[in-house]
């Protein structure tokens, strides 16, 4: 999984044509309107788009968390509408951590326990389980905090949580939707470093859907969308050109 | 898998997702209903009422009753406890299901979350299967006694021991089975289709519930 060694199947996720729409009161509303995209491994992107472009909308389709009215979605060059609920549950479990802009932690359990419910889903024993937990909410710089329920920490603290918990079953895909959403600008920009520090140790996949244009920064590229399309793709590239460009201005 | 170099190492290949072992399921329903205690108390303590009122009718009409058993109007009496029987239960139903049905929508974002770690469908009824179950029999165990036990006082402190007959006892243990048996199926009955309904729904949709 190392930059060294690319693998050959260089693409993690690709979609085709992915729409999906929703019908209300016999309207019928395109949330997606066929979005093509492929997504290197290990990199860093940012979905970026004002509200109600479509975002959210992606990254259920991509997660598995919905199904897209038509087109395809491709993990690891698997089509996910071949896949039966189990395996698709297998894919949640191993090959997809998300993270959601309202933490999603289950309030009855501590932070140790959230972190280690996906490794009880992944079947690993207990002991095991624990140890990946508390590795992990050291890597989030939670390790004095694993007995702690969700309400004893702050928004950070349990986007942390998350994150961790995201990471447990050392997926392939990180998947966030406005991670930072809930955040002040401090605490927004710290949880934004933490995925980039991920991003880079790990080598795990990063797909972000965001309004915040703090993520920018440490995007290898950015998406983005607007009403369902994909109206742009920058590159890490010209976002550096962008940036000089503006700093030159001034 | 069209993977032609075979880096399986990258892109490892998509399994079945295993099934828990229920001893999993059991663990975390039993720490849900712990940490929800006061909610959990609150659902149980309808089902244990209604199999209170159920199961103090019932113990009453064990106790041969004052008057001619031919007396029209005692048999009318007979027949209007009946009636209560079923009317508590009917009550009991009524309010365990809303009490379920609130319990699992309060819970779609919780069901949904466990969903995008890899739970199965299945699972997730077996969690609320063994919370409704165990609350269900908690409460009825409770229902019953409490029931058969304030009848029972009556009785002794108005007519004395001697009513308590060999029969009356061996039914009212009959009763004792029945009466649980009531409640636990009430209570699985208001819980598990809404789990199911719930255990469904694609993850998308239920997080994206808000209560
Ligand atoms: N379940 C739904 N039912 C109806 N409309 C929806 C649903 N989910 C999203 N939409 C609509 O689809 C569009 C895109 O939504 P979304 O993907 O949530 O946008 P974003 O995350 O970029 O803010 C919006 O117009 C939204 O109202
Ligand atoms: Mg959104």
């Amino acid at each position: 999984m190392t930059a060294a060694s690319k693998p050959a199947n260089e693409y993690v996720v690709r979609t085709k044509g992915l729409v999906k729409e929703f019908t209300m009161g016999g309207e019928t509303l395109r949330a997606l309107n066929g979005v093509d995209l492929d997504i290197i491994r290990g990199e860093y992107i940012s979905i970026m788009g004002p509200s109600g472009s479509g975002k959210s909308t992606l990254f259920n389709a991509i997660g598995g968390l919905d199904k897209p009215s038509s087109g395809s979605v491709f993990i690891n060059d698997v089509d996910m509408a071949q896949l039966d609920a189990s395996e698709l549950a297998y894919l949640r479990c191993h090959t997809i951590g998300y993270i959601f802009q309202s933490y999603n932690l289950i309030p009855v359990m501590t932070a140790l326990e959230n972190v280690t419910l996906p490794t009880i889903f992944a079947g690993m024993p207990t002991d095991e389980g624990i140890e990946r937990g508390i590795e992990m909410l050291n890597k989030v710089g939670l390790g004095h905090r694993l007995h702690h329920r969700p309400s004893e920490l702050s928004g950070g603290q349990q986007q942390r949580v998350a994150i961790a918990r995201s990471l447990a079953n050392r997926p392939s895909i990180v998947l966030a939707d406005e991670p930072t959403g809930n955040l002040d600008l401090k605490t927004g920009t710290e949880i934004i470093e933490l995925l980039r520090e991920l991003n880079k140790n790990e080598g795990v996949t990063i797909i972000s859907a965001t309004h915040d244009y703090k993520m920018v920064d440490v995007s290898d590229r950015v998406v983005w969308i607007r009403d369902g399309k994909v109206a742009k793709i920058e590159e890490r590239a010209d976002l550096d050109i962008k940036v000089g460009e503006i700093e030159g201005e001034h | 898998m069209k993977s032609e170099t075979g880096t399986q190492a990258a892109s490892p290949a998509i399994q079945r997702q295993i099934h828990l072992p229920f001893s999993k399921a059991w663990e975390i329903s039993l720490k849900s209903i712990r940490i929800r205690l006061l909610r959990s108390v609150i659902t149980a303590a309808g089902v244990c009422l209604g199999i209170a009122f159920y199961s103090s009718v019932k113990t009453s009409g064990l106790f041969p009753m004052s008057g001619d058993p031919h007396d029209p109007a005692v048999i009318a009496a007979g027949h209007r406890q009946e009636w209560l029987a079923i009317m508590a239960l009917l009550v009991c139903a009524v309010g365990i299901t809303n009490s379920m049905l609130m319990a699992v929508t309060e819970r779609f974002r919780e069901i949904g979350t466990m969903k995008c770690l890899g739970a199965l469908n299945r699972f997730i009824v077996t969690l609320f299967f063994i919370e409704a179950g165990l609350m269900g029999l908690v409460a009825s165990v409770l229902g019953w006694f409490s029931g058969w036990f304030i009848v029972c006082v009556v009785h002794l402190v108005t007519e004395g021991p001697h009513v308590f007959t060999a029969h009356v006892l061996s039914a009212s243990l009959k009763q004792a089975v029945i009466s649980t048996t009531i409640g636990v199926v009430i209570t699985l009955l208001a819980a598990i289709p809404p789990a199911v309904n719930a255990a469904r729904m694609p993850p998308a949709v239920a997080l994206r519930t808000t209560v």
